[in-house]
């Protein structure tokens, strides 16, 4: 799960992360009254959206009047704003952050992952500050420090120095690193973080470390526990129909394409995906029922899938745990109750099969159906340009 | 032979009373499998079927001698199910469930290994050697005995490949989902060590998906340690969009790294046949053993 920049940094500073003062803002008079409150001459408006890139995009600006706050407060809020990582269409911006700003003298970067391959947290930092990590680990890797946590000893002193002092702080300046660093990887491990990313770090004229931006990513199977995270869920940044999906606990991801599938298993959901790629076709979605989907919830399923619009739907179910009974039941269910207007292809295999496909047959609906995952991607894609109908 | 599980095996299984471990236990004595017990706090003293329930894992060893265990318990109590396992001396110890916090893993792995535990899973169909026994959720049927490991991170799309072998006549050793989550009890690694020395194992199948590096890794393993093995693998994931989770929390490309593209490239490079469509996992390998239709 993501959260906001703004409640990324009300996060951290409660575990003695030190960031910049700000206010939320949802209209350019907040954003007025709430730079007239933080003081200064200088703010920075930053639009709140799920994407990063946002300074690319033209979301982060600087403003040095109250007027030039509200003015540019007002240009971003209400309007999409198109980032690197958006896509074209862009994210409507509904909130801005207004933040003080800071002489800054130094420009890092800290970010905090799970290492897969050595099962230990890695914090990594870097001098070049304000890029992409990817871009600096491509260029020049010698740039970036890791330190390799071990989850069970926790984080250590000399991680920290290791990190401060190859980055080049002195003085106070480490010091507040020790509290810093310290701070974000409790935080990252107490509230099951999945990243955290301080993209700039920045040190201020002063000496002091904050983080002038903060993402942070939580570990979605964690979320049982944490429900002041869970509460930070902001669903008006999700694809509708991937927050219908989420509500009857189905793994649902929408595609560009116009294929529909319907399958068991996040594994066999991607391959089908591929073979239909493979054949010339193009997925409209991933979309996994799960193990233990019962009628209601693969009705919910294929709901779903018709509002995507498709031209053809491919139902694609290796029983095991699930039944193909189960499936034929709710497909049924689904297609009686929602006019289906699109070809349906269904391949059905495995536990329940025959029970499964005389329920689809005396059905009496315009099912086309196939034994094998190559007949099913070829008849789909055929079914979607037009080219077969079910006897 | 066969890898990791026998018919010798004495299995109970954590979480029997709940909807998916009754079903799943009578599955496996069904298929053959030893269930000598199962465990549900406060549930000790009662049976399913012939089989005896008690209310730890530790009673359950002591009156069954039960040497593997199959956890079906909800995702917030697998690290305590999994811990409470290795203490009672469970060697083999399967997770099915799908949902286990990743730091919970990361605090029970080290663990694992340290009392050389073999940890499957979590977030997977488990472990069959087919015609011995099986200690998981795959559909037994589908599987036929025979000379071909199969090691998969997925579910379903490891019974679509294990069918395709059993229709061609090819059988199988031992078939295990490994899971597809980003920190596992057992990786491709451990299996291909395993099969390696296992003279009843003549090829292996790998199924990999995006997401980690692991396929890399089997596949220089491979190269270097068992080149008198064919292996062929599948790759799911080619059409999957940068940056989501496809379903399982190991599956995802991140920072451009972990694409099937990458994957299947390399697994090339080293010499192992990747199957174009997951339709031709079969006859891939059938092809490159020499057995044609």
């Amino acid at each position: 799960m993501k959260i906001h920049e703004y409640q990324a940094k009300a996060l951290l500073a409660s575990f003695g992360v030190e960031v910049p003062r700000g206010e939320l803002a949802r209209t350019p008079e907040e954003a007025r009254a709430a730079a007239q409150r933080l003081g200064g001459e200088v703010w920075v408006v930053k639009a709140q959206v799920h994407a990063g890139g946002r300074g690319k995009g033209g979301g982060i600006l600087v403003c040095r009047s109250l007027d030039e706050v509200s003015d540019k407060a007002g240009r971003l809020l209400g309007r999409p704003l198109v980032t690197p990582q958006t896509g074209p269409k862009g994210r409507l911006v509904r909130k801005v952050y207004v933040e003080e700003g800071l002489a800054i003298a130094r420009e890092l970067y800290l970010g905090m992952i799970l290492d897969r391959e050595t099962r230990r947290i890695v914090i990594m930092a870097s001098t070049e500050g304000g890029m992409e990590i990817e871009e600096v680990a491509a260029r020049t890797p010698e740039k970036i420090l890791k330190e390799y946590i071990d989850f069970s000893v926790g984080i250590q002193p000399f991680h920290v120095r290791n990190l401060a002092y190859g980055l080049g702080l002195a003085g106070e300046t480490a010091k507040k690193a020790h509290r810093f660093i310290t701070g974000l990887y409790r935080a990252f491990v107490e509230k099951d973080a999945s990243l955290v990313e301080i993209n700039p770090l920045v040190v201020t004229a002063s000496g002091d470390l904050l983080a002038l931006d903060a993402k942070m990513n939580f570990d979605d199977n964690a979320l049982f526990r944490h429900k002041d995270v869970h509460a930070l869920r902001d669903t008006d940044e999700e694809e509708p129909l991937e927050v219908r999906a989420s509500q009857f606990d189905l793994s649902y991801i929408k595609l560009d394409g116009d294929i529909g599938n319907l399958v068991n298993g996040a594994g066999l959901a991607m391959a089908t995906m591929d073979i239909i790629k493979h054949f010339g076709g193009e997925p409209a979605n991933f979309l996994d029922v799960g193990g233990s989907a019962d009628r209601e919830k693969v009705k919910a399923a294929f709901e779903i899938i018709l509002a995507d619009r498709p031209k053809a739907i491919l139902v694609n179910i290796f029983g095991g745990i699930m039944k193909c009974d189960t499936i034929a039941d709710g497909v049924v269910a689904a297609a009686r109750e929602v006019s289906l207007d699109v070809p349906l292809v269904v391949r059905l295999q495995g536990t329940h099969v025959e029970v499964g496909r005389r329920i689809l047959s005396e059905s009496g609906l315009p099912i086309i159906t196939a034994e094998t995952m190559r007949e099913a991607a070829e008849k789909v894609v055929q079914a979607s340009r037009g080219q077969i109908r079910a006897a | 032979m066969a890898i990791f599980l026998d018919q010798n095996a004495r299995v109970i299984v954590q979480g029997i009373t709940g909807g998916a471990g009754s079903f799943h236990a009578r599955q496996m004595v069904q298929y053959g499998t030893r269930v000598v017990g199962g465990v549900t706090p406060g549930k000790g003293g009662t049976r399913l079927d012939d089989i005896p329930v008690f209310d730890t894992v530790r009673q359950a060893v002591a009156a069954t001698g039960a040497t593997a265990t199959a956890i079906f318990v909800p995702a917030p109590f697998c690290k305590d199910a999994i811990l409470e396992a290795v203490d009672a001396g469970i060697r083999l110890v399967v997770c099915i469930t799908e949902g286990v916090p990743v730091l919970d893993m990361l605090a029970v792995k080290p663990i694992v290994d340290r009392e050389g535990v073999r940890l499957i899973g979590p977030n997977c169909p488990g472990i069959i050697s087919p015609g011995k026994a099986k200690i998981g959720i795959m559909p037994g049927h589908i599987h036929l005995p025979g000379h071909v490991g199969v090691i998969s991170r997925s579910g379903t799309l490891t019974y679509e490949a294990v069918d395709q072998l059993t229709k061609l006549g090819i059988g199988q050793s031992t078939c295990i989902g490994i899971g597809g989550d980003p920190v596992q009890g057992t990786n491709f690694i451990d299996c291909l060590q395993a099969f390696a020395q296992d003279p009843d194992t003549r090829a292996v199948v790998l199924i990999g998906e995006i997401g980690g590096s692991a396929e890399e890794k089997a596949a220089s393993w491979i190269r270097e340690h068992m080149p008198d093995k064919p292996v062929v693998a599948f790759i799911a994931g080619q059409t999957a969009p940068p940056g989501r989770r496809m379903g399982h929390a190991g599956a995802i490309i991140a920072g451009g790294r972990g694409t099937a593209k990458e994957k299947i490239e390399c697994l090339k490079d080293h010499g192992i046949d990747v199957a174009p469509t997951p339709a031709d996992i079969g006859e891939t390998l059938a092809r490159r053993i020499g057995r044609v239709g």
